[in-house]
């Protein structure tokens, strides 16, 4: 089968060592994690991991079940590409003086839809959303100008579904309250 | 926006009020609470004010000193088969922890329910790689279900309670939970609620009936339907659900190691073991049925072989507590998940009466083959060479399949678990998917611990004996009536036979120089015998069983004895070999 790029979602509580038991289920199969990223959720108290992945789909679907299987996973599932949209976020230290030896680093960035935030005396940095490819097709561009520090976040993303499976999750816990 | 108060459901029946205890004392009375009476462990500096608390507790609470950290695993995880209780295990920190290890991850893969509960390092000191502090969380966490790290007394009642529910409920596993030791010495105002769930956790998946009935159909429509069943059935408690589907479907039914006891070895539907070392029939015929349906089992490489040779013209129904078994290694045509207590309850009402005459014929033709070829020259040898299968036949026919059978790993558990009669369930305690050398004696003492009115028998190699060969001071000094059976070849039996058949004979290190095992034993004041003419045999046996109290028998077996049938490594189930 062939290896493909895919995002997995997870929704769980906010506990200590989680991450750890979650990557261990890679490690295990010796399954490179591209990115990972845990944050808030929509709801309150559950978070999200993120997590990037280029691997056979028959491995990916294994691998969620065991992250679901984990007593502290709500709920956890796995997208295409095509399913989901997604960002990552590219940050860029430039010297300031690549901005004062003419005009092309304010092009470039107009150019890739990046901004800058902030303007120091002797640095700059340049912030761009997007896709990696894009991230790094801003940094060729600014490379000849000498980036001092080029840093890239984890894959964020949301499912093309109407409401993904965070809808579940939400049954999840309002079933819970019921009870 | 959902906002959702406490993490998990408390009971709300006990009692509210609080009393002024120390951290250690409420580890107490939360395993009182539990109902737990028999505790395994080892004392160390990091835990010692449990075992202080424990010291006021002593005519409620059995502590059981293991001789190493790894024996009160295994005793814990023998006494958890054997009684159907969760085992307890104490441990001190460092090297205490990190002696769990093995039994966890043994725990973890057989799906025994099992409590650790480790003393730490104060929290102040945890990073500073204090003295005997190690990462047992980090260390753990690949082979525990669950654990949790708790720094202060106030932690300690939830951290347990979720603890003993996780370990016993849907499938079971070890958990562990590692208490820092000003945590144990903290005064708080204590109150236990028993934990009843955790929202974002599980169990049992609810049964879909819409899928027992595809089973159902799938089953109705059969000609030639087998079952393999495992653990699950015994762990599910649903042995007489079982054995009425199974009855009214008239489908033959082969066990895995894990399985073996669920339906007594006389059933006319049991028709043997499956796997590597299992019976003829049962491995050929998995890829001649039309419907295979898996019961509490995992299609574990050693019970499958080759996967790209394993059934692949039957439709498979998997019968499942565990969503992440679905399709981990076949793939499956109908998956019913649940307990399967419940599951084939509701089958049971769904499928037809049927026999399955001429296709049974089938296992019991290859069953004769079997008897033919291998069967009867183990258990009635004709040379001198003394056979481990003769000691079984004889064990059988003292105990009449009434004992537990406690295993090591290696050729005697082949041999004991392909030819041990049982009766009854919960009586077949091995090291099955951790493969763990070393866990015989201390889940023999165990198990006699666990099921104190059964008789309880231990079967070891000379390899296995010497990994946990000091716990023979745990079986005197706990006057637990194990039956220690060595079986002793001289040789890593297992590994030679691999080196015989495929490593050209190359016998690298797998001679055994033993000890004098006699001595040994009379050393730890255990009653002892031993025997190398088969004229001796009936006797010794008689009076190893007899005997009130735990008991030595050594028996010399033939050096070079090889396990058949034998499924090798890489071919298909149905390229078992019978020489």
């Amino acid at each position: 089968m062939e290896k493909r790029e895919f995002t997995i979602t997870a929704y769980t509580e906010n506990t200590v060592g989680l991450l750890h038991r979650i990557t261990i289920i890679f490690t295990k199969r010796k399954i490179n994690i591209e990115s990972i990223t845990a944050s808030e959720s929509e709801m309150e108290n559950i978070y999200r991991f993120t997590i990037a992945v280029t691997e056979t789909e028959e491995l990916v679907g294994k691998v969620v079940k065991q992250i679901e299987k984990l007593v502290e996973v709500h709920k956890a599932a796995y997208f295409k590409k095509e399913e989901v949209v997604q960002q990552e976020l590219a940050l860029y230290k430039l010297a300031t003086e690549s901005l004062t030896n003419g005009l092309e680093v304010e092009r470039i960035v107009r150019e890739h839809s990046a901004r800058f935030l902030t303007i120091e005396k002797n640095f700059v940095v340049i912030e761009k959303a997007g896709y990696r490819r894009e991230a790094f097709a801003l940094f060729d561009e600014l490379k000849p100008f000498g980036i001092k520090e080029f840093v890239l976040s984890g894959r964020v993303a949301v499912s093309r579904a109407e409401h993904g499976i965070g809808a579940e999750v939400r049954e999840l816990l309002q079933a819970e309250t019921n009870t | 926006m959902n906002t959702i108060e406490a993490p998990s459901k408390m009971e709300t029946k006990s009692t509210k009020t609080t009393e002024r205890v120390t951290g250690a004392d409420a580890v107490v009375r939360i395993l009182l609470q539990e109902g737990v009476d028999l505790v395994f462990g080892y004392p160390g500096g990091a835990i010692m004010p449990v075992y202080d608390s424990l010291y006021d507790y002593q005519d409620k609470i059995h502590h059981v000193l293991a001789r190493h950290e790894q024996g009160a695993t295994h005793a814990a995880q023998g006494y958890a088969r054997a009684s159907g209780k969760v085992g307890v295990c104490l441990a001190t920190s460092g090297p205490g922890a990190t002696n769990l290890i093995t039994g966890l991850a043994d725990a973890q893969i057989d799906s025994t329910p099992m409590v650790c509960i480790t003393g730490q390092v104060p929290s102040a000191l945890l990073g500073s790689d204090a003295f005997q502090e190690t990462d047992v969380i980090g260390i753990s966490m690949p082979v525990t279900k669950w654990n949790t790290q708790v720094t202060r007394a106030e932690e300690i009642p939830e951290a347990l309670a979720k603890a003993f529910y996780i370990a016993k409920s849907g499938r079971p596993g070890p958990v562990l939970v590692d208490i820092t030791k000003d945590a144990q010495f903290q005064e708080f105002d204590f109150n236990y609620e028993k934990c009843t769930g955790l929202r974002s956790y599980v169990p049992v998946p609810e049964l879909d009936q819409t899928k027992v009935q595809e089973a159902a159909d799938l089953i109705n429509n059969a000609e030639r339907p087998y079952i393999l069943f495992g653990q699950g059935v015994i762990l599910g408690n649903a042995e007489k659900e079982f054995k009425t589907f199974i009855e009214k479907t008239g489908i033959p039914s082969a066990w895995t190691i894990m399985g073996l006891s669920a339906l007594e070895t006389d059933h006319p539907l049991n028709v043997g073991m499956l796997g590597m070392h299992g019976n003829y029939g049962p491995n050929l015929l998995t890829n001649e049925c039309d419907v295979l349906i898996a019961i509490g089992m995992r299609f574990d490489d050693r019970v499958t072989g080759n996967l790209d040779k394993y059934a692949k013209q039957a439709k498979v129904i998997h019968l499942e507590i565990d969503p992440a078994e679905i399709d981990k290694n076949v793939n499956t045509d109908v998956a019913v998940l649940g307990d399967c207590k419940e599951s084939l309850t509701e089958l049971t009402k769904l499928v037809e009466p049927k026999s399955h005459d001429k296709w049974l014929q089938r296992f019991r033709d290859c069953d004769a083959m079997e008897q033919e070829k291998v069967i009867q020259n183990e258990l009635h040898p004709t040379t001198d060479l003394l056979s481990m299968g003769e000691v079984i036949r004889i064990i059988n026919e003292k105990t009449n399949g009434d004992a537990i059978l406690v295993t090591d790993v290696g050729q005697h558990q082949m041999v004991a678990c392909r030819y041990t009669k049982f009766n009854q369930s919960k009586s077949n305690i091995t090291s099955g998917g951790l493969g763990t050398m070393g866990f015989g004696l201390p889940a023999g003492l165990g198990a006699a611990l666990g099921a104190p009115d059964r008789t309880v028998v231990t079967v070891i190699g000379d390899g296995g004996l010497q990994m946990t060969i000091q716990e023979f001071a745990t079986i005197y000094q706990t006057r637990a009536k194990v039956k220690v059976l060595l079986l002793n070849n001289e040789f890593l039996g297992m590994v030679r036979q691999w080196q015989q058949l495929f490593f050209d004979k190359r016998y690298s290190a797998t001679e055994m120089i033993n000890p004098d095992f006699q001595t040994i034993a009379k050393g730890y004041h255990i009653p002892t015998n031993k025997v190398t003419e088969r004229d001796k045999l009936d006797e010794a046996i008689t009076e190893f069983i007899n005997h009130d109290g735990a008991y030595f028998l050594e028996v010399m077996v033939g050096k070079e004895n090889n396990v058949f049938p034998m499924v090798p490594s890489g071919s298909g189930v149905a390229e078992i070999r019978l020489e």
